[in-house]
Parts: structure tokens; C-alpha cells; sequence
């Protein structure tokens, strides 16, 4: 039986982004500035930025299963595949009633039913012209579900509904249910399909939260002084997690090991952040982690680029990491990708856990001119910097409804 | 339209429906759910792609004289016929 206490390590990473298809090529073009934003049609708004994936999904799916299902569980089922293949784990000797999906989403469901709405106006708004596929299609569990379908597992599946916290939600409850006992070997993490709804895009330009930029490369810039919104993105971001001695048992490439985390929640505010809370959040998750503000080597911000949030992670960061750590690089990955959703979290860690092998902190682009609030000590700027060492990444993601989510995780050292 | 034209018609919807299918040796008297991936939703799928495409309705009472692309012939051409097709 598993304790309370069982390492947990991340074993397999498989990942779309804006910017590339795999942990090499989304390491890459973040350490040679390469954004992946570009421009897509939105339903009743015309061209909006914003961050697509070109991943092959026919590479694991039948056509009938994209056909069928929803891009967030097309999506689900590239990023598990390629975390198995490079878990490196024999998979078809694995248990499956043992495996759990665990995937976290910032929203689902948007999307279905807006092209069923759309499909029917073509027919007069008769109900009878509404798709069979629209209930499967919008569950809360469809990503999960949909993975669970393709991979055969009949473990536990589903998602983790915590908005924009969500990414990082998947693992924390892969490294809880390990522990618990529920499950020998987990696939977690986040995804997004969301720039396929107009709603979202619709939603944040009402709220004046919508990036504008002549140059999409350039359009998703927290910290700068001009940032003027979000870039929505697609993506997803899988991990396989299993108990350490599990992953050494048969061998295992180690990524890292989950060294501590915390989720907590502002109670404040439908959209505004609350710095105190998300303080709150990363001072819990050092102290579960057994490591001080000075331990940590990379903070990955949230930070989505609107005027307000920004500063105020800023000024949570600053309230833990302060002066006192000269040895804490900051950067940011959705300057690269722009938002994506409930994959940020997963995708974001994924981004800097290559800095364990290569001592280098990808830096946070397209920063002409820092807003002095921003101004953070340890800010990595438009080049990549070279660290002394890199034994711990700390990893923010904050959602709406002011749900908070930190995630640190260390060098794996046996 | 023919008979045959009534079984391309149903060809043309399996083949957007059930794309990983090859429909180049479709028996039209063997039941199509025995010689291809088939399940109960597409078959409403074919259904709804009736109603949209052509305006024919194909009532629950009468899914199974979509067994086969004969019996699809059968039922369906004599409504594309009643609506002018």
C-alpha cells in the first residue's frame, strides 16, 4: 500500500503547442524566440489572433473518432499517446484498470453546442436537425473519456474543471490519487480547445481582455508596458506520473519529481485576482515542499498579459520571492503561445523542465518596454539566461472565480 | 431517381460518416452493420444526414429497412420519387 508520503515522478511528457508538437521542438523554439501565434476565423467576429496546433491527429486517431469526437479529446489523445511513447513504459502489459486519466479543462462544451446552435439556424432553429453526438460531445468528462476510449484504460477518467488553474490541477491529482493508493500509473495534465468557441474570444474582448496587436508574434506580451490582453490558444499537455519506485522498477527516464504543491482560492472576485491569496498559494505549496523562496531556481508566472493581472502576480511574487533570492529566474511561456486555457499549467511546466539537463531559463518575449510594476527581480528578458544550476521549478496557474494552483517540482536526485 | 442512384446516395453518406471504411465491394444485399464498423449512432447519423441533405424523414418505426443498401433502396426511393427527386 502506498503512503501518504510516496515519491511521485513525471516519466513521460506529450505535448501540442501553438509552437510545436513535441517536449524538443517546444523546448527549442522557446530558447530561439520562435512565438506560435497567428491569426483564425471566429464565428461572427472575423480574423482574432490566436495560438493553433498543427499536431497530426490522424497519427492516433481513426478519421471516424475525429469525426466523431471534440478537439479536446483529439487533443487528449495526441498528448497521452506521445506521453506513453516516451514514457518509454510497455504499455500493452500495463494494468489498465490501475491507469487513471486525469485531465485538467478551463471549460468544455462551448464548442459543441455553439456549432449545434450555428447547424440549426441553418434549418430554422428545428431541433430535429440537432446532432445525436451533441451529449457525448459536451460532458465535463469528454476529454478524459475520450482518451480512456482510444487507450483501452478502464481506470478512473476524467477531467478537473478549475478554469486557467487547471493544468497544473491534473497533476496535483495524479500525485494525490498515486498516493492514495487509487491508481499505479497516471496520464494528467491539461488541454484547451477553446479557440474554437467565438464565446471566449467574444467574452474577454467585452471585457476588454482581448489582445490586439499588427503583429501576432508580438501580440501576447505580459510584463510589457504596452500589454493590452490575452491571446487565446489551443493546446495540450499530458504527463505519465507513477510512484518512484514504480519508475525505477522498470527503468524509467525521470523528468522530475513532484516536490510539493497547493490549490487555494480568493473568495473575492468573479475575474480580479487577489495577490494575497495567490501569496498564499506559493508560500503553501514551498511548505509542503520542505524548500524556502530561496530554494527555487525558475519561477514560471501565469501571467496572461492584461494590464491588472500581471501586476498583481507580480505583486504576490514579490511578497514571497522579494529581494532575498538572487538565485530565482522569473520568465513567463505565454508571451510564446499565448493562453491555453486549462493546458497553460501543464504546458508551461512542460516548457521549463528541460532547464534540469540544460541549465538554461527560457526567457519571457516580446518585452520592448517593462512596466515598472512588473519589474520583478530575476525577470528573464527576450534572451535565454544560463543558471549556476537548476534543481527546482516552481509553477503558477490562477483561474477565474479565483481558484489558485502552485506546483513545484525538483531535479530528480535518488 | 433509380434504385441505384438511391444506393449511392446512401454510399455517399457512409462514406462521410464511416471515412476509415472502403465501401469499393458494399454487398447491397448484406446487412451493411456485418460488412462494415457500424454502430447504432451512425446509423442515426445516416438518418440525420437523410433529413438534411434531402428532406426525408426516416421514422424509429423503420430504421431496419436501413439494413442493407437494398432495403435502404426499397424504402428510400419511392420518397425521393414522391418528392420529385
Amino acid at each position: 500500500m502506498p503512503s501518504s508520503s510516496a515519491r511521485i515522478v513525471i516519466t513521460g511528457v506529450g505535448l501540442t503547442a501553438p509552437n510545436g508538437d513535441s517536449l524538443a521542438e517546444f523546448r527549442r523554439n522557446l530558447l530561439t524566440g520562435v512565438a506560435g501565434i497567428g491569426r483564425m476565423e471566429i464565428r461572427y467576429m472575423g480574423p482574432q489572433l490566436a495560438g493553433i496546433c498543427r499536431y497530426d491527429a490522424l497519427r492516433h486517431q481513426k478519421k471516424k473518432e475525429v469525426r466523431v469526437g471534440t478537439r479536446a479529446g483529439s487533443i487528449s489523445i495526441y498528448c497521452a499517446r506521445e506521453a506513453l511513447a516516451d514514457s518509454g513504459v510497455a504499455w500493452e502489459a500495463v494494468p489498465k484498470d490501475r491507469v487513471g486519466i486525469y485531465v485538467g479543462i478551463t471549460e468544455h462544451g462551448n464548442v459543441e453546442t455553439e456549432n449545434e446552435i450555428y447547424n440549426i439556424s441553418k434549418f430554422g432553429y428545428d431541433t430535429k436537425f440537432w446532432s445525436h453526438y451533441h451529449n457525448p460531445r459536451t460532458v465535463a468528462n469528454n476529454p478524459a473519456g475520450e482518451a480512456s476510449l482510444n487507450l483501452g484504460v478502464t481506470g478512473p477518467a476524467y477531467t478537473i474543471g478549475a478554469a486557467c488553474a487547471a493544468g497544473n490541477m491534473g497533476l496535483i491529482h495524479a500525485a494525490q490519487m498515486l498516493r492514495l493508493g487509487e491508481v499505479d500509473f497516471a496520464i494528467c495534465g491539461g488541454v484547451s480547445e477553446s479557440i474554437h468557441t467565438f464565446g471566449i474570444f467574444a467574452g474577454f474582448k467585452s471585457q476588454n481582455a482581448l489582445a490586439t496587436h499588427d503583429d501576432p508574434a508580438k501580440a501576447s506580451r505580459p510584463f510589457d508596458l504596452a500589454r493590452n490582453g490575452i491571446v487565446i490558444s489551443e493546446g495540450g499537455c499530458l504527463y505519465t506520473v507513477e510512484r518512484l519506485e514504480d519508475a525505477q522498477r522498470r527503468g524509467a527516464k525521470i523528468y522530475a519529481e513532484i516536490a510539493g504543491w497547493h490549490v487555494n482560492s480568493d473568495a473575492s472576485d468573479y475575474v480580479l485576482p487577489n495577490p494575497a491569496r495567490q501569496a498564499e498559494c506559493i508560500r503553501s505549496a514551498l511548505t509542503r515542499a520542505h524548500l524556502s523562496a530561496r530554494d527555487i531556481h525558475i519561477v514560471n508566472t501565469h501571467a496572461t498579459a492584461t494590464p491588472l493581472g500581471d501586476i498583481q502576480e507580480c505583486e504576490a511574487i514579490r511578497a514571497v520571492f522579494g529581494e532575498g533570492c538572487p538565485d530565482t529566474a522569473i520568465n513567463n511561456t505565454k508571451s510564446f503561445i499565448g493562453h491555453c486555457m486549462g493546458a497553460a499549467g501543464a504546458l508551461e511546466l512542460a516548457g521549463n523542465l528541460p532547464s534540469f539537463d540544460d541549465l538554461t531559463v527560457h526567457p519571457t518575449i516580446n518585452v520592448d518596454h517593462l512596466d515598472p510594476q512588473c519589474a520583478l527581480p530575476g525577470l528573464v528578458l527576450n534572451q535565454p539566461r544560463q543558471l549556476a544550476r537548476v534543481d527546482t521549478i516552481l509553477n503558477n496557474s490562477f483561474g477565474m472565480l479565483g481558484i489558485n494552483s502552485t506546483l513545484i517540482v525538483r531535479r530528480f536526485v535518488p | 431517381m433509380t434504385k441505384d442512384e438511391c444506393k449511392q446516395v446512401v454510399l455517399d453518406i457512409i462514406a462521410d460518416i464511416a471515412p476509415d471504411e472502403d465501401l469499393t465491394n458494399v454487398k447491397p444485399d448484406v446487412r451493411l452493420r456485418d460488412q462494415l464498423q457500424l454502430d447504432s449512432m451512425d446509423f442515426l447519423d445516416i438518418v440525420m444526414e437523410l433529413r438534411k441533405r434531402h428532406g426525408i424523414e426516416v421514422p424509429e418505426a423503420d430504421y431496419q429497412q436501413l439494413a442493407s443498401l437494398d432495403s435502404s433502396a426499397e424504402y428510400l426511393t419511392p420518397k425521393f420519387i414522391a418528392l420529385g427527386k
